[in-house]
């Protein structure tokens, strides 16, 4: 059972290798690499609110914070933005550290609200404090490299290291005590388990790969102003949807969600015209009433109910840690 | 000094009184009841001593430690145990994998803390339910759940808050032959039940309580028999 | 000293009115328990309807909310009873997929806002828009004035609803006690219908009130949503008279903000103190009366 899926995950990741070798059309590789980020930051928010389920309305400040560290090494030293992407997730990380002690402070939608102001105040700060950041007018780099494969796979790259990592985390001990926090954060307490230390532990890590993903978001797009990369609902709702439509704590999900979101945005953006949003929209609603545990959520679901037909016992290894 | 000791706990809710001036003991080893009318402030007895409320005033010893001011996940560590009355199951998570949450306090292995919840969940008669979701178990198997994953975590005193309420009397049976096993593995307990046969025939000693005041403290027969605890439980009339 | 009363007056002027806005909110709260992160839009179809009954027949805004209104309580019904009740039964693992439904809503009404109006500011110019009376040396905006004293007018009836009607008083019982208000009868699924409708009404109504004052355009709803959360944080969950003060703390907060800090970092203001009380202050001003 093991083996095989290493087996599979390995041919994933050689599919995934040549992908650029198939798919040379640029436009297509340009979407492939949106999924990409997107798969990123819907796997590490997917850690903190998937399996810890603290749902965190501002990882838009993460992404921010990354892709700002980027542009203004350019802007203000002159430095390659590339070392953004190191830079980026630390930044982003030491500034969970106090977020963390903070907002954990509060349970469930109070969190989530917390987050969700502390998001705008940095779209805010971002917008007003013009002399470091160069406010609403935003930053603008020359990148060096043009090549779309080249930042396939780097992109890659990122996206493998959070799924490793990620799965590392979740497949330990761990992951065992954020999900425990996440079902009932009492019953956690009296087992000993120090909530907010996990907790913290979850969004640590979480936002580090947010802000690597904003970083690289800087370098591939090579321009971002507060409005884009702080945005409430096109990053911060949108990686919660991305979750939510793949499967919540499942690993795979959010990758699969990203895929199917930029995939039929870009689709209802070429055929729908200006009705687009409202499409999404109304698929939004549709999802979370039929689909309240994404696509790889209610899939395991599914073949559990065949295998109990068939009278087979057990699921995968980890199914605990979903519905 | 005493295995456990609990010196004039206060606990306050704004104008109400839960817990007033009580003070108790347990020896290592021991059962102690504690019983009293709804609302009493038996649960918040509980939830003082394994903090999670703070307490308005008053000292709690454990081992000789002094245990009130550290946090709640710490006082597990240190070897108290509890189980809830509203019992809180880790609903999305399988019989075992609960279990497997609280063996973690004294483990980093998977292997190791699954191993030790295979004995668990056979001592408490759960092994074969093992892999069913905690959020399909019948009210019975979750009390069980409940005693379960806080034995993972190696209690030395443990918390039992009506284990045997909303069961029927051949369910009860099962709950109590199983405390009497965990008392005989060593464990002390402190338990509240509503049902006074348990209680008389389990306790080495009962406290009764009322408004959060002791009213009696004492061998079962005594306390039973105190024209207190009468009043309390079937009004004056009676006293 | 008159730029600060001046200040303070236009602030507690325009925290009348959001005051409104946010008792809608805070009702819908107190009786379904859910962040509505759609009631800004609620606000800004209301303020639409106000808009297009000017633009196309000449009624006046504040004739135009009667109309507005009962839109809106329809509307406000439709979506409690088909969508958001609809969750109950759905099981998910992160109960937030509440919240996400309602941005799911909030994206619908405002792209269906900006297919039909497209996005452009808008304004309605009535004679007294930018009119404005003088006391002592301060010059305050007569719809100001006048969109004040109907909010206060509108927040005593519905104050006398919910303490004098047996309506009203069913949705206070439910509001408190869901499971208890039902063994005494309540129907509490339909009172929960009527009170999203009610909110909702009271959205639009604040929103019309607002409208001479306000540029409309689609993504308006966003601002009036952040701010009612804050007022409804600020006065403590579920209560009228939390929302009125906190509604008029965020309106002289504002104002204040934007007079002697900047403008850029007036909403700032409104989200720290949201932060803060929400951290610090968990049942709002209100518990520190009660200390
Ligand atoms: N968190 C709380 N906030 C305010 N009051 C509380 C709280 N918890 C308990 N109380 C009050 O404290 C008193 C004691 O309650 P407690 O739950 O301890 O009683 P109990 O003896 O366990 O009752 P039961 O037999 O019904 O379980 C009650 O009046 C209750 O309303
Ligand atoms: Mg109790």
């Amino acid at each position: 059972m093991k083996n095989k899926s290493v087996l599979i995950n390995i041919a994933v990741l050689l599919a995934a290798l040549l992908v650029p070798v198939v798919i040379k059309a640029p436009y297509h590789l340009h979407i492939i690499i949106l999924i990409i980020i997107w798969s990123i930051i819907g796997t590490a928010w997917n850690l903190l609110g998937g399996y810890a389920g603290q749902v965190s309305f501002g990882h838009a400040a993460f992404f921010g914070l990354g892709a700002y560290s980027a542009g203004l090494l350019k802007f203000h030293f002159d430095i390659s933005p590339w070392w953004g992407v190191l830079l980026g997730p630390i930044i982003a990380t030491l500034v969970s550290l106090p977020i963390g002690l903070i907002c954990f402070r509060l349970r469930g939608p109070y969190f989530a609200l917390a987050m969700l102001s502390l998001g705008e105040i940095f779209r805010l700060l971002f917008t007003n404090l013009s002399n470091f950041t160069n406010g609403a007018r935003g930053v603008m780099i020359m990148p060096d490299i043009t090549s779309k494969m080249f930042y396939y796979y780097i992109s890659l790259f990122i996206l493998v290291l959070t799924l490793f990592t990620t799965y590392r985390i979740v497949n330990s001990k761990v992951g065992y005590y954020l999900v425990s926090i996440r079902e009932d954060q009492d019953a956690a307490t009296s087992l000993g388990i120090p909530t907010t230390l996990y907790k913290n532990l979850a969004l640590l890590p979480s936002a580090f790969f947010t802000g690597m993903a904003g970083a690289f978001y800087m370098n591939y797009v090579a321009f971002i102003d507060p409005n884009i990369v702080f945005n409430l609902s096109n990053v911060s709702v949108m990686v919660i949807l991305v979750v939510m439509l793949g499967g919540v704590a499942t690993t795979w999900g959010p990758t699969v969600g990203a895929a199917i979101y930029i995939f039929l945005g870009e689709l209802f953006r070429a055929t729908l015209g200006s009705a687009n949003v409202l499409v999404f929209g109304v698929l939004v609603c549709l999802i979370i009433l039929f689909l309240p545990n994404g696509i790889v959520g209610e899939m395991n679901t599914l073949k559990r109910l065949v295998r109990r037909k068939k009278g087979l016992p057990g699921g995968e290894r980890n199914e605990f840690l979903r519905g | 000094m005493s295995f456990f000791v609990a010196r004039k706990l206060v606990k306050r809710f704004g104008g109400l009184t839960a817990v007033s001036d009580l003070s108790f003991f347990l020896e290592k080893g021991e059962i102690l009841g504690v019983i009293g009318p709804n609302g009493s402030g038996k649960t918040t007895v509980f939830n003082l001593i394994s903090r999670f409320f703070p307490l308005t005033s008053g000292e709690i010893f454990f081992k000789g430690t002094r245990i009130d001011q550290l946090p709640a996940h710490k006082i597990c560590e240190l070897g108290i145990g509890r189980t809830f009355q509203v019992v809180k199951p880790l609903k999305r998570m399988s019989v075992i994998d609960n279990v497997m949450a609280g063996a973690f306090l004294r483990t980093n292995s998977i292997g190791r803390a699954r191993q030790k919840a295979e004995e668990i969940t056979d001592f408490c008669a759960l092994g074969q339910y093992k892999n069913v979701e905690a959020k399909s178990l019948p009210i019975a198997l979750r009390k069980r759940l409940e005693i379960a994953r806080s034995l993972a975590t190696e209690p030395e005193l443990l918390l039992l808050d009506e284990t045997c309420a909303g069961l029927n009397p051949r369910e009860s049976e099962g709950a109590i032959a199983l405390i009497r096993r965990i008392r005989d593995a060593g464990i002390t307990i402190i338990i509240v039940e509503h049902i006074m046969k348990v209680m008389m025939g389990i306790s080495d000693r009962i406290l009764a309580i009322n408004f959060g005041s002791q009213i009696a403290l004492g061998k079962p027969q005594e306390v039973a028999g105190h024209p207190e605890v009468i009043k309390a439980y079937l009004g004056d009339a009676h006293a | 000293m008159e730029l600060f009363g001046q200040t303070v007056i236009c602030g507690i002027l325009l925290g009348g009115m959001y005051a409104l806005i946010a008792i809608g909110m805070t009702l819908i709260m107190g009786v379904m328990k859910i962040i509505n992160l759609a009631h800004g839009a609620l606000v800004m179809v209301g303020m639409y309807v106000t808009y297009f009954c000017f633009q196309e027949f000449g009624i006046d805004p504040y004739f135009g909310m009667f109309l507005s209104m009962p839109v809106l309580f329809f509307i406000g019904c439709l979506i409690q009873k088909y969508m958001i009740n609809r969750l109950v039964e759905v099981e998910s693992i992160l109960p937030e997929n509440q919240v996400l439904l309602t941005v799911g809503i909030m994206l619908v009404l405002t792209e269906a806002a900006r297919l039909i109006f497209k996005s452009d500011y808008r304004s309605v110019a009535t004679g007294y828009s930018s009119s404005t009376v003088f006391l002592g040396g301060m010059s305050i905006s007569v719809p100001m004035v006048i969109g004040f004293f109907i909010a206060m007018v509108f927040t005593f009836l519905l104050h006398l609803f919910l303490t004098k009607t047996d309506l009203g008083k069913s949705i206070r019982a439910t509001s408190q006690d869901r499971d208890a208000a039902t063994y005494l009868g309540v129907n509490a699924s339909r009172i929960t219908m009527i009170t999203f409708g009610i909110g909702s009404a009271l959205a639009a109504t604040g929103g019309s009130l607002l409208l001479p004052l306000f540029y409309l355009w689609p993504d308006i709803g966003h601002l009036f949503t952040a701010k009612s959360f804050i007022i409804t944080i600020l006065g403590g969950m579920g209560s009228t008279m939390g929302a009125i003060i906190g509604g008029l703390i965020l309106g002289m907060a504002e104002s204040l903000g934007a007079t002697y800090i900047s403008m850029g970092y007036k909403d700032m203001v409104g989200l720290v103190i949201f932060l803060l009380v929400l951290l610090f202050l968990p049942g709002g001003f209100r518990s520190l009366a009660k200390r």
